[in-house]
């Protein structure tokens, strides 16, 4: 289990740092407090092989992270330390300028979305928006958005039509908010209106599965004509409790629908639905972010100018074809 | 003789339609010769079928709307003679290999007597020719899964290149589990074709039934230029239950209910089981007149 791991590269990262910073103490000289419980150590030189031999087995541990489950995967995906919609839009982009509000009634938090520059051009920009923090988590309903905010995407993605920019969306939201309000306020529909005009879209639309991508919540935003996915990233008709919750009336049995639901990157490149996996470092994209975008990066390019070079007319029926062979 | 052939064919598509009619209203067998009873869900009343089919399946003592089958539904508003169905043969598949799925399709098809969770079809209602989809929620909980979400694209495909009006009757418990990201892609399939279709001038009817939930709601459902639902149908996006567990309160009667979406705005009319076949008969009319192509 991926959990186990992490867990353990993590308090071997804590040893190695104390015990670099024992041996920085020693060299400088300081007298270390005699502890009985732990004895301070009484060569640099024992410390450093102890540093080596952690970092090996650190290794070893990374190493293991290669063979990965549904269910690791799926842990990896929600992981509280993967990139967020912000950090993607700070490393990719430039001039970023937020546009909020559907222009009907309220400005919803739970989807990021604005203009800004990829290498120069003008783009959209919309994403699921779950923030890093406990508070953050709370003020954007953790990436749940309610149906202004798929009306704010759209009112994004019409402007964009309109100004000739491409789109770029990130998807990572556990579904979209069930409440009394988004039920009251027409999320059907919100979610009907984006997937029937995203189709008809003469812009380029690229998606970024980069978290977990679930049900109609995640796909409101992923009608796209070519899509992304990072490597442990997940999209499926259901988050995997409510799946286990529907199918076994017991939502415990999450890690079992997890192996059944065919949801991981691969899965998903196999079943034609997604045109490229994006390599994540070892062990999870909360490792390196530096390292996630930058192949991100690379690809996104990539696929942007060979999207660029095609007519209005030609990227709406491309973007038909693609979802109209899914199941035929 | 080329002719005799072609009438006759008609005659026997007709025959094997109104047998289908009949075995969905559960009116089949005489009713002295193998009696079927149906109890309300709601109130309890006790009645044969053919009473039952009588008041169309709505409870005339309490008024409950009781699902009704497909081609039950068609023989209602369909003018005789004119039913064809579309691709009869598309057939559910087990992408995902899903455990246990292909046996549970095939009991719900010796259940039912369909293949798939929606009928498609062509015919007439009041002269004018239009295409019909029917979902049923006795196959699968109606749900949306490849052959679904096929057969309504390729019915509304259809409609775009014929130019006729299109009517889809909604009910189901929403995308189809064991075909996983599969039955989500549905949405967004029928969704673009739905979108084709508008933007060649079409007039798509979208009629909710009880129920319409989760992603059959979030896509062809909710898209219709004129949106009709019979009475008391679960509406929505998320269920009841799974609202009440998130925000941990009660929710109001009726809620998610035909007549309050008509009160929020996203219902143009509910009309009774009894008006169903005036209704769009009028409503076709009024997009008739005036030289256009539907
Ligand atoms: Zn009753």
């Amino acid at each position: 289990m991926i959990k186990e791991t992490l867990q353990q590269i993590d308090a071997i990262d804590a040893e190695i740092e104390a015990l670099h910073n024992a041996v920085a103490q020693q060299e400088d000289g300081d007298i270390l407090p005699d502890d009985a419980f732990n004895p301070a150590p009484d060569s640099v030189s024992e410390n450093e092989a102890k540093i080596t031999e952690l970092t090996n087995r650190r290794a070893a541990l990374v190493e293991g992270c290669a063979d990965l489950t549904a269910e690791d995967r799926v842990f990896l995906a929600r992981h509280p330390k993967r990139p967020r919609i912000d950090e993607y839009i700070d490393a990719l982009f430039t001039d970023f300028f937020e546009q909020r509000g559907d222009r009907q009634c309220r400005e919803d938090e739970a989807i990021l979305g604005g203009i800004a520059r990829y290498k120069g051009v003008p783009v959209t920009v919309i994403g699921h928006r779950k923030g890093s923090t406990l508070e953050e988590n709370l003020r954007f309903n953790f990436g749940m958005p309610g149906p202004e905010g798929y009306r704010k995407a759209l009112r994004l993605m019409k402007q964009a039509e309109k100004f000739h920019r491409p789109i770029i969306t990130f998807i990572d939201t556990p579904g979209a908010y069930p409440g009394k309000e988004a039920e009251e306020r027409g999320q059907g529909e919100a979610i009907a209106r984006n997937l029937a005009e995203m189709s008809a879209l003469t812009v380029p639309v690229i998606s970024v599965v980069t978290g977990e991508g679930s049900s109609g919540g995640a796909l409101g935003l992923g009608v796209a004509n070519h899509i992304l996915m990072l490597e442990n990233a997940v999209y499926s008709v259901l988050s995997p409790e409510g799946f286990a919750s529907i199918l076994w009336k017991d939502s415990s049995r999450s890690g079992e629908a997890c192996e059944m639901m065919k949801l991981t990157a691969q899965d998903l490149y196999q079943g034609g639905i997604v045109e490229e996996i994006i390599p994540e470092p070892l062990g999870g994209a909360q490792a390196d972010h530096q390292k996630l975008f930058a192949c991100l990066d690379t690809a996104l390019e990539k696929h942007l100018v060979q999207l660029c070079r095609m007519s209005p007319r030609a990227l709406a029926e491309q973007r038909y074809k693609k979802f109209r062979q899914i199941g035929r | 003789m080329k002719n005799v052939g072609k009438l006759f064919a008609a005659g026997s598509n007709e025959r094997v339609f109104r047998l289908k009619a009949r075995r969905d209203a559960g009116t089949d067998t005489p009713v002295w010769q193998a009696p079927q009873f149906m109890t309300c869900k709601k109130c309890e009343r006790r009645a044969t079928r053919q009473v039952w089919a009588k008041s169309l399946y709505v409870c005339p003592n309490c008024g409950y709307y009781h699902p009704i089958g497909g081609y039950y539904r068609l023989s209602m508003v369909l003018d005789h003679g004119t039913f064809r169905e579309l691709d009869p043969d598309v057939e559910a598949n087990d992408r995902l290999n899903f455990p246990g799925y292909p046996e549970k399709l095939e009991a719900a098809q010796r259940k039912t007597g369909l293949k798939e969770a929606v009928v498609t079809a062509t015919g007439k209602i009041a002269g004018v020719p239009v295409v019909v989809a029917v979902l049923d929620s006795r196959f699968f909980m109606g749900s949306m899964g490849t052959a679904v979400g096929e057969k309504i694209t390729r019915a509304v495909e259809f409609a775009t290149a014929k130019h006729l009006p299109l009517i889809i009757f909604s009910a189901s418990g929403g995308a189809r589990m064991q075909e996983g990201i599969f039955s989500l892609m549905q949405m967004a399939k029928t969704s673009a074709a739905i979108q084709r279709f508008s933007q060649k001038g079409g007039l798509y009817i979208s009629y909710l039934t009880h129920p319409t939930t989760g992603g059959v709601t979030a896509s062809f459902a909710s898209l219709g230029d004129i949106t009709l639902a019979e009475p008391g149908a679960l509406i929505g996006f998320a269920g009841p239950r799974v609202i009440e567990q998130t925000i941990g309160e009660k929710l109001p009667k009726g809620f998610q209910r035909s007549e309050y979406l008509l009160e929020h705005g996203f219902v143009d009319a509910v009309v009774p089981r009894s008006e169903m076949r005036k209704t769009l008969a009028q409503i076709l009319q009024l997009h008739t007149e005036g030289g256009k192509r539907n």
